[in-house]
């Protein structure tokens, strides 16, 4: 654009609060971009570190480690903007991976082991969309306590042994599309789902509403209860596919599954732009923070670096994107 | 910038190729965890092995030892294009994919200090310090004689799923079904997951459980220490005897004033010594990985290959106690 000029900033008319933002400013001041800038600059600093990093076939591959997470990270994406948390899916992952793993164990058919585990999911979430919406209960609270109860569960049906998964059921990461595993294609494919949701329908134009002033977004006749049940639900679901992805991938299951899972999918959010108390945040963003957190960790895994120092990269680097994410939006949005 | 480091890459593959043809090979160790000194001593054996033959040696390990967390490790290692990865598995199945997938590259996986039981067909071969199926039995007669053959016992183990751990136990349990130990009874297993301390906290908590408890058999290293401490600290050291698995380094002191009068343990610096040889030979052809095989190992002798490709570096369990302590620097 042509009011790039630098003239414009200086002058001391930008210091009254009604100019508007040039259309630059728009389109290059937000958080993903951030996110954008930190993913380039990982992306080179690793194939710096280390000869073995810059390899696509590598990358993907490590992705699959982390797509489980990446996938329901995407839908806590959506219920952050709505306003709320969701800290279960993770032990969620783990029960309905267990009860999957333990039904056909145990004789039952496969498509009803896969149904009971996707119910289980489901029965998750309903169980925080009751707590939540009905019962009018912080959601950080509420789901904490289911977290603890899935993992107790979970443990209650595995025990502290591991449950094998049919041979067939085994290794969706090895199931290649167009060269990609296919927890990399489902994961993208989701995100173009959930990001065209979330950014051209009216649902999605509701979730950031009711995230940015829930009272208002009911007075203007937006069923805020029905939408934050469907994200609940959806949440549940997804989980339980997570959860029997990564039995795929493992081939065994067992109650600690994706243990402390929670965080990275609440520290892709969180680097990917989305605001802590709702009403801003884009799948975008979670796409490209999930790819930014894998090829840190992976870049630093592969140049043998001591745990301790991926752990201080990490605090660091979640720690600049929100304080960036924070700025930008006093900056952007007063 | 891509095209820089696309070059980059090609000629470090140059360089690692040449590496090659100097018959030098790349063994890496994964550890269960980092900061658990027992692996140091095991790492030197790799590290002074390794400046006396043709092998260049690494040490990684994840933060934690969950299941899965040695996973982007393996991944990593396969990606570098090294020979032989050494690991002590963190699971006994949750590995069995990445295993294949490096083996099937080339890559030789050798467990060593635990196995991936009842899934042995996932690695190359095991490198075991001691025959582990009289582990469980040489520790129950331990304990036995320190309190009498009579009272009330428990074990602090590592975590849950550890593979040796519950091999271990498991040979406790019926060990403990000998007339010999009838007037002992096994009244609580905790778990204490390798950390000091979650370890003292559970050593705490079967003190203040089992009144009456006579001695605590704690087969890892973390564990037996931590429980030394507690006793130690509360001065019920009479009462309570604490056994176990431990190094002499971190016990010299409790043995020293008594708060422990024994426990065993074998060389783990060995087992990293024979692992390093034992690669090397396997790449040079001097050895079949085959059952019966055998081949020379400095300062070991002669080491043969057992049933399952087992490799032991000693034959029974070392005791140490105020006597012999001071021999051992580990």
């Amino acid at each position: 654009m042509s009011t790039m000029g630098t003239p414009t900033l200086t002058s001391p008319t930008r210091l009254e609060a009604a100019a508007p933002r040039p259309l630059w400013h728009v389109i290059l001041v937000r958080p993903e971009t951030m996110t954008l800038v930190l993913l380039i600059a990982a992306i080179v600093f690793a194939s710096q570190l280390s000869p073995y990093f810059l390899d696509i076939g590598y990358i993907l591959r490590s992705f699959t480690l982390s797509a489980e997470f990446a996938i329901v990270a995407l839908v806590l994406t959506m219920v952050i903007i709505a306003g709320e948390i969701d800290l279960s899916p993770a032990a969620n992952m783990a029960l309905s991976a267990c009860l999957f793993a333990w039904a056909q164990a145990s004789g039952f058919p496969i498509p009803i082991a896969v149904a009971i585990g996707l119910l289980a999911g489901l029965a998750t979430g309903v169980l925080n969309a009751f707590m939540i919406i009905a019962l009018q209960l912080p959601s950080i609270i509420v789901t904490i306590g289911t977290l603890t109860l899935c993992r107790g569960l979970a443990q209650l049906i595995a025990g502290d042994k591991s449950i094998r998964v049919p041979d067939w059921f085994i290794g969706i990461d090895k199931v290649l599309v167009l060269g990609v595993p296919m927890p990399v294609v489902i994961f993208v494919v989701a995100a173009l789902v959930l990001g065209l949701t979330l950014a051209s329908t009216i649902f999605g134009r509701q979730i950031y509403q009711i995230g940015t002033n829930e009272v208002a977004a009911r007075y203007a006749g937006i069923r805020t209860r029905r939408i934050k049940l469907v994200l609940f639900l959806l949440m549940g679901l997804v989980a339980a596919v997570a959860g029997m992805m990564t039995a795929s991938r493992l081939g065994s299951v067992r109650y600690d599954l994706g243990l402390g899972g929670e965080l990275q999918m609440v520290l892709m959010a969180m680097l990917g732009g989305t605001y802590i108390f709702g009403g801003r945040g884009t799948i975008l963003g979670t796409f490209l923070a999930a790819w930014l957190l894998v090829v840190v960790s992976t870049g630093m895994t592969v140049a043998n670096l001591l745990p301790a120092i991926q752990l201080t990269v990490l605090g660091v680097l979640l720690i600049v994107a929100i304080i960036a994410t924070n700025f930008i939006y006093s900056r952007t949005q007063r | 910038m891509l095209k820089k480091s696309m070059m980059v890459l090609a000629a470090s593959l140059a360089l690692s190729t040449g590496a090659f043809a100097k018959d030098k090979i790349d063994i890496v160790f994964i550890g269960k965890n980092t900061g658990n000194p027992y692996f140091d001593s095991l790492t030197k054996g790799f590290v002074d092995a390794c400046q006396k033959i043709a092998c260049n040696f690494e040490f990684v390990a994840p933060a934690t030892a969950e299941a899965t967390s040695q996973i982007p490790f393996i991944e990593a290692q396969v990606q570098r294009g090294v020979d032989v990865i050494a690991i002590s598995p963190n699971s006994p199945d949750a590995l069995n994919q990445v295993f294949d997938a490096a083996r099937a590259k080339g890559i030789t996986i050798l467990t060593v200090n635990g196995d991936i039981t009842g899934n042995e067909p996932h690695r190359d071969a095991t490198i075991l310090p001691t025959d582990f199926t009289k582990v469980g039995a040489d520790q129950v007669e331990m304990v036995g004689s320190l309190i009498g053959y009579e009272g009330e016992i428990a074990i602090l183990s590592a975590t849950t799923e550890a593979p040796d751990q519950n091999f271990w136990i498991q040979g406790m349990n019926e060990a403990l079904k000998d007339p010999k130990y009838a007037k002992m009874k096994l009244v609580a297993t905790v778990y204490g997951d390798d950390q000091p301390e979650k370890s003292t906290t559970e050593m705490e908590a079967l003190l203040s459980n089992y009144p009456n408890l006579k001695g605590v058999i704690a087969p890892t290293t973390v564990g037996v220490a931590a429980a030394a401490q507690v006793v130690q600290s509360r001065g019920v050291a009479e009462q309570v005897k604490v056994t176990g698995l431990g190094l002499p380094s971190e016990m010299r002191d409790f043995i020293k004033d008594g708060t422990v009068k024994a426990f065993q343990l074998w060389s783990p610096y060995n087992e990293g010594w024979l692992a390093a040889h034992f690669s090397v030979d396997l790449k040079n052809g001097t050895v079949k990985n085959e059952v019966g095989a055998t081949f020379d190992v400095p300062n070991l002798g002669t080491i043969t290959i057992n049933k399952g490709n087992s490799i032991n570096t000693q034959a029974s369990l070392t005791t140490f106690n105020a006597e012999n302590i001071d021999e051992f620097n580990f």
